[in-house]
């Protein structure tokens, strides 16, 4: 997923149709009535736009019922090994940003290996559909212009839901709809029909990589959007860290003196610990 | 001369050579008894009895949820702190909560954990566990193993663990899957539910989620 709204400001050619897209969703937002919202609301640090975070979220998942997710499972109709193709292909047009990105990140040898990678699975890999890269030892990476932004020291912001695209933060969204779209292959495919079937495609695949963990989240959650909001936020930070992010201590964890009567009931403000500027490597 | 040097030493030589091999004897003694109760070696030991099972057992390929069960209770069970894991998730709301209730959060927490966990274990086909470089000094009481479960086709999926060394050895208490930490995770969903019914809300909210998980799997 990595355009979306994005295409709606990188292309002049047709931006009636995206407008009305977006007119139509806002209908279907207004009119689909509000989210029940939990008491407490809106008083997470981390999302202060919850109302509304809600009800972009239930507007998402209406479309992801009706839409989404009925393609996905047709998608995964195709036969495993077909998928896999596809699958690879994709990831394949994401090589040149992976790459870019490593280096905006400072990691010249992880981006080498993904200039690596994406020669050798565009060419003896037939176009991305193989994966003899990473037999070689040249290992996928994930990386994407809103980790280059919290590596650089950029705070995620407020938690973000957007229409169609599902959880974001401030941060990602301006690299998801802001860059991403331009370091993404997919963008620079001249024929609007193929581009916009690869596209697509590419978002149904996902979809479908995510049936079982959503089936999973299902009978785990007992809120999704929280749900949903904690893993996203919880493993953008660890991405941000490849993978190693240092430990947040949160002062409740401090469990086992009871708590004494005089304790006054506000927290210091000052409970996020301070976050490095430069993460560890 | 030489014969008499040796026989007036004789005595200390044997003496050395005793304790020798008394220290060599501890030694391998402590070194087995830390091999045997070091985190990263119980962790790795027992994700690889655990996927062995799985692959032995052709009724969990079949779907058989509660053969996967009866192994999470058996291997996995012993090894786990979830009343600390319970608390954590909680937070502030443990101090005002009573026994019967923190007894209640622990045992719905539990269940709903071991549900989900089995059906995602249920899943698990060809997996194999590596072990990621593990930090630690001798002393410590909490420490972080981290693992990954590598398919033989597809990319590895990074497992992580908290352990806390207690009286009766080292006990999971938070898990890591993807970079997504499991009581980090249910926080704020407890939080909203304390905010909304209380600490017999959340209770209730969680029996309630069992209970139809229970008869989801029953039709």
């Amino acid at each position: 997923m990595v355009r979306g709204l994005g295409a709606s400001a990188s292309s002049t050619a047709r931006p009636g149709r995206w407008r009305r897209l977006a007119g139509a969703a806002l209908l279907v937002l207004l009119a689909g009535g509000c989210a029940t919202l939990p008491p407490n609301a809106g008083q997470d640090p981390r999302d202060p736009w919850e109302k509304v975070n809600r009800n972009v979220f239930e507007f998402n998942e209406g479309f992801d019922e009706a839409i989404l997710k009925p393609a996905a499972e047709l998608w995964l109709q195709l036969p495993a090994g077909l998928r896999e193709c596809f699958s690879n292909a994709f990831f394949n047009l994401r090589g040149p940003s992976i790459a870019i990105n490593n280096t905006l990140q400072g990691k010249p040898e992880a981006a080498v290996s993904d200039v690596g990678r994406f020669v050798v699975n565009t060419i003896w890999g037939l176009g991305g559909c193989f994966d003899p890269a990473s037999d070689l030892g040249l290992e996928r990476h994930e990386e994407d212009f809103g980790q280059t932004l919290g590596v650089w020291g950029f705070e995620p912001g407020p938690f973000l839901v957007i229409p169609f695209l599902g959880p974001s933060n401030v941060r990602d969204a301006v690299g998801i709809l802001g860059v991403e779209p331009f370091l993404d292959l997919n963008f620079y495919i001249d024929e609007p029909a193929l581009e916009y079937s690869i596209f697509a495609l590419r978002i149904v695949n996902a979809r479908a990589e995510l049936l079982q963990t959503g089936r999973l989240i299902d009978a785990a959650a007992l809120d999704r959007y929280s749900f949903i909001r904690d893993a996203f936020l919880q493993r953008r930070r660890s991405l941000i860290y490849d993978g190693n992010p240092p430990r947040e201590i949160d002062p409740e964890d401090i469990l086992d003196e009871p708590a004494p009567a005089a304790v006054p009931a506000a927290r210091p403000p000052a409970a996020t610990p301070p976050r490095p500027a430069e993460p560890g490597k | 001369m030489l014969l008499s040097l040796l026989r007036s030493h004789l005595p200390g030589l044997k003496l050395v050579r005793l304790w020798t091999a008394a220290i060599t004897l501890a030694a391998t003694g402590v070194a087995l008894a830390q091999a045997a109760t070091a985190p990263d070696a119980m962790v790795r030991d027992l994700t690889v009895e655990v996927l062995d099972t799985i692959r032995a057992d052709k009724s969990i390929a079949g779907g058989d949820i509660g053969r996967v069960q009866k192994l999470v209770d058996e291997k996995i069970l012993p090894y786990v702190d979830f009343q600390k894991m319970t608390q954590l998730a909680v937070g502030r709301g443990w101090r005002s909560a009573s026994p019967e209730q923190r007894a209640a959060l622990t045992r719905e927490f539990r269940t709903l954990l071991v549900r989900t966990y089995s059906g995602a274990l249920a899943q698990v086909k060809d997996h194999q566990v590596q072990m990621r470089p593990y930090r630690a000094q001798p002393g410590d009481t909490d420490v972080l193993v981290r693992t990954a479960v590598v398919p033989s086709r597809g990319e590895p999926i990074t497992l992580d663990y908290r352990l806390e060394k207690q009286d009766a050895g080292w006990k999971i208490y938070d898990v890591n899957v993807l970079g997504v930490w499991l009581v980090e995770n249910y926080k704020s969903q407890f939080a909203g539910e304390i905010s909304a019914g209380g600490i017999d809300g959340l209770i209730k909210t969680l029996t309630e989620r069992n209970r139809q998980l229970a008869e989801a799997k029953k039709a």
